[in-house]
């Protein structure tokens, strides 16, 4: 267990200075999710053009390691496709519960992999995934990591 | 003046150590220092030890057989409730009924003294810094009955506001649920001024008493309510077992809430009679290793002395409270002038749940989140709190690694 490898520098910079942090409010898509255990909550806002992320946004309250995840999804999907972000999501899910990291598909994602170290904050990490999952699907109930 | 002669003597923290085994080990490397016995208290070697016991050598179901084994067991089980009597100094041990915790226990008086008289329109008043558990069994019954939960305010110390209290006790006043002591707060309740208020009203009283049976000294007569509940885990027992203490005369006349075996006199297919008290309210083979448990960590808290362990443990309170002063950025959640030994803080910039990680990785234990809360947590404006909480096994020296290791997060995380 070394905190370092999930304090990692990109995630301390995440957490203090978040990308894309705010809201959307004309966004075709809204979801939120909340983790109840530590009281987490996450308001996602996805812009779509046809079927690409032309722009997306986080709000809400959370901890260092869900707040840097937030910011780091919304830079990587970012323009991408929803099945682009379908398959982030897949290689994301698979570092987080201890696959080995795909690098070069992840990107700075990679991250994230001390996550899966400390298996109490695994939830913290995919809350923004499943959100965005949820803000795609067009799913109107809140997303709960329990 | 024994009092007072037990008081002078410090506790031998040394030796009360040792008696805790698992204070002995490792956690991540470094020493564990474990700051969480409000969420659930570690466990002496003569509980262990009691509990071990009674299973290699007395266990038999309690109040059937005439053989040997079950004679014994029904010994240690009744042994164990005759301790729990002298603990909260009930008149009766027909007043002490074994449950699984203190939420069965609120649950147990909502469902069998609430559910067959509460009506539409009663009230049952309870404050703003209850568990949950004393808050959803009464909103459940609420639900089921048309009767209206209302709540007594607290102020920024986390104080409840005992005017705002008693001016919600009205002619539709059926029942006042309050915590002795707030497991997310500290804040002591001076719980016999709100019960001789609701009492002049003939209103029904039910104290939580889980946070305050390890800390104060509990004396239900001398409170005046009409029922007292506590959890066996948080005062060094095992978990799974907890006491409902109901005055006799309101127990009497309250309906079974569970059926089934120990419970009943007689059965037959034309109706049933029920066991005398407290037996009519423990259905099924109860939880004995259990209740053996609980009377050894009685037996280890009087060992020790209540006074004792008061004075050591309001030390470790102020301690604390200098120490975590002097951090930047660090603000108390919860400065109630009578408090119980837990500090509960946010520190701007770091969330309690890397802070909770960050402490781990030193051995270091504390409980982040809502602390089961939640309007306690959204009247102080914060999702969560990371919470240090003192038994009487911690030292000054367990403070300075909390200290140290803060100092250490917020580096690493602001």
């Amino acid at each position: 267990m070394d905190l370092a490898d999930l304090y990692r520098d990109v995630i301390v910079d995440h957490n203090r200075s978040p990308r894309n942090r705010g809201r959307l409010p004309a966004a075709c898509r809204h979801a939120e999710g909340n983790n109840p255990l530590c009281g987490d909550r996450l308001l996602l806002d996805v812009d779509l053009d046809g079927d690409q992320i032309r722009n997306l946004r986080f709000d809400g309250s959370g901890c260092a390691i869900s707040t840097a995840s937030a910011s780091l999804m919304s830079e990587a999907v970012k323009g991408r496709t929803r099945a682009e972000a379908a398959e982030l999501f897949d290689a994301v899910h698979g570092m987080l519960t201890g696959a080995p990291a795909d690098v070069a598909r992840l990107g700075k994602l990679a991250a994230l992999t001390g996550v899966a170290q400390f298996p109490a904050r695994v939830k913290c990490a995919s809350l923004a995934w499943h959100t965005l999952n949820a803000a795609l699907a067009g799913d109107v109930a809140p997303v709960t990591t329990e | 003046m024994v009092a007072a002669r037990e008081t002078a003597l410090p506790l031998d923290l040394a030796r009360i150590r040792a008696d805790f085994p698992v204070l002995s080990r490792q956690v991540n490397g470094h020493p564990l220092v474990y700051l969480d016995s409000a969420a659930s208290a570690q466990q002496p070697a003569a509980v262990i030890d009691a509990v071990a016991g009674y299973a290699r050598a007395h266990h038999a179901n309690v109040h059937r057989g005439v053989h040997t084994l079950s004679q014994e067991a029904t010994a240690l089980y009744e042994g164990a409730r005759e301790r729990v009597r002298r603990f909260v100094n009930a008149a009766s041990v027909a007043e002490i009924v074994f449950v699984r915790g203190a939420t069965e226990a609120i649950n147990l008086v909502a469902q069998s003294f609430g559910r067959p008289q509460f009506a539409a329109g009663d009230e049952i008043v309870v404050t703003r810094l209850e568990h949950h558990s004393n808050i959803v069994p009464w909103q459940l019954l609420a639900a089921e009955t048309g009767a209206r939960v209302r709540v007594v305010p607290i102020n920024g110390r986390g104080v409840v506001d005992f005017e705002a209290y008693l001016g919600l006790l009205g002619p539709r006043t059926r029942l006042v649920a309050l915590a002795h002591v707030s497991n997310a707060l500290g804040t002591v309740l001076p719980v016999a001024a709100f019960v001789a208020a609701a009492r002049e009203r003939g209103i029904a009283t039910v104290i939580d008493g889980a946070q305050a049976a390890p800390h104060l000294p509990v004396d239900v007569q001398a409170i005046g309510c009409d029922f007292y509940a506590f959890s066996a885990h948080k005062m060094y027992g095992p978990t799974g077992i907890g006491v409902l203490y109901a005055r006799e005369a309101l127990l009497a006349a309250m309906p079974p809430w569970q059926g089934g075996g120990d419970m009943i006199l007689t059965v037959s297919f034309e109706g049933s009679t029920w066991n005398h008290l407290p037996h009519r309210f423990e259905a099924g083979t109860p939880n004995i290793g259990g209740a053996v448990g609980l009377g050894a960590a009685i037996d280890y808290l009087g060992g020790v002395g209540a006074a004792r362990i008061a004075a050591h443990e309001q030390d470790l309170l102020e301690y604390a409270t200098a120490r975590l002063a002097g951090i930047p950025g660090l603000t108390l959640v919860g400065t109630a002038p009578d408090k119980s030994s837990l500090v509960s803080f946010t520190v701007e910039g770091v969330h309690p749940h890397d802070l909770g990680t960050v402490l781990d990785s030193r051995g270091i234990a504390v409980r982040t989140g809502h602390h089961c809360a939640m309007p306690v947590m959204e009247h102080f404006g914060v999702p969560a709190t990371t919470r240090a909480s003192f038994g009487l096994y911690n030292t000054r020296a367990e403070v300075d690694a909390l200290h140290a290791a803060l100092g250490d997060a917020i580096r690493m995380l602001r």
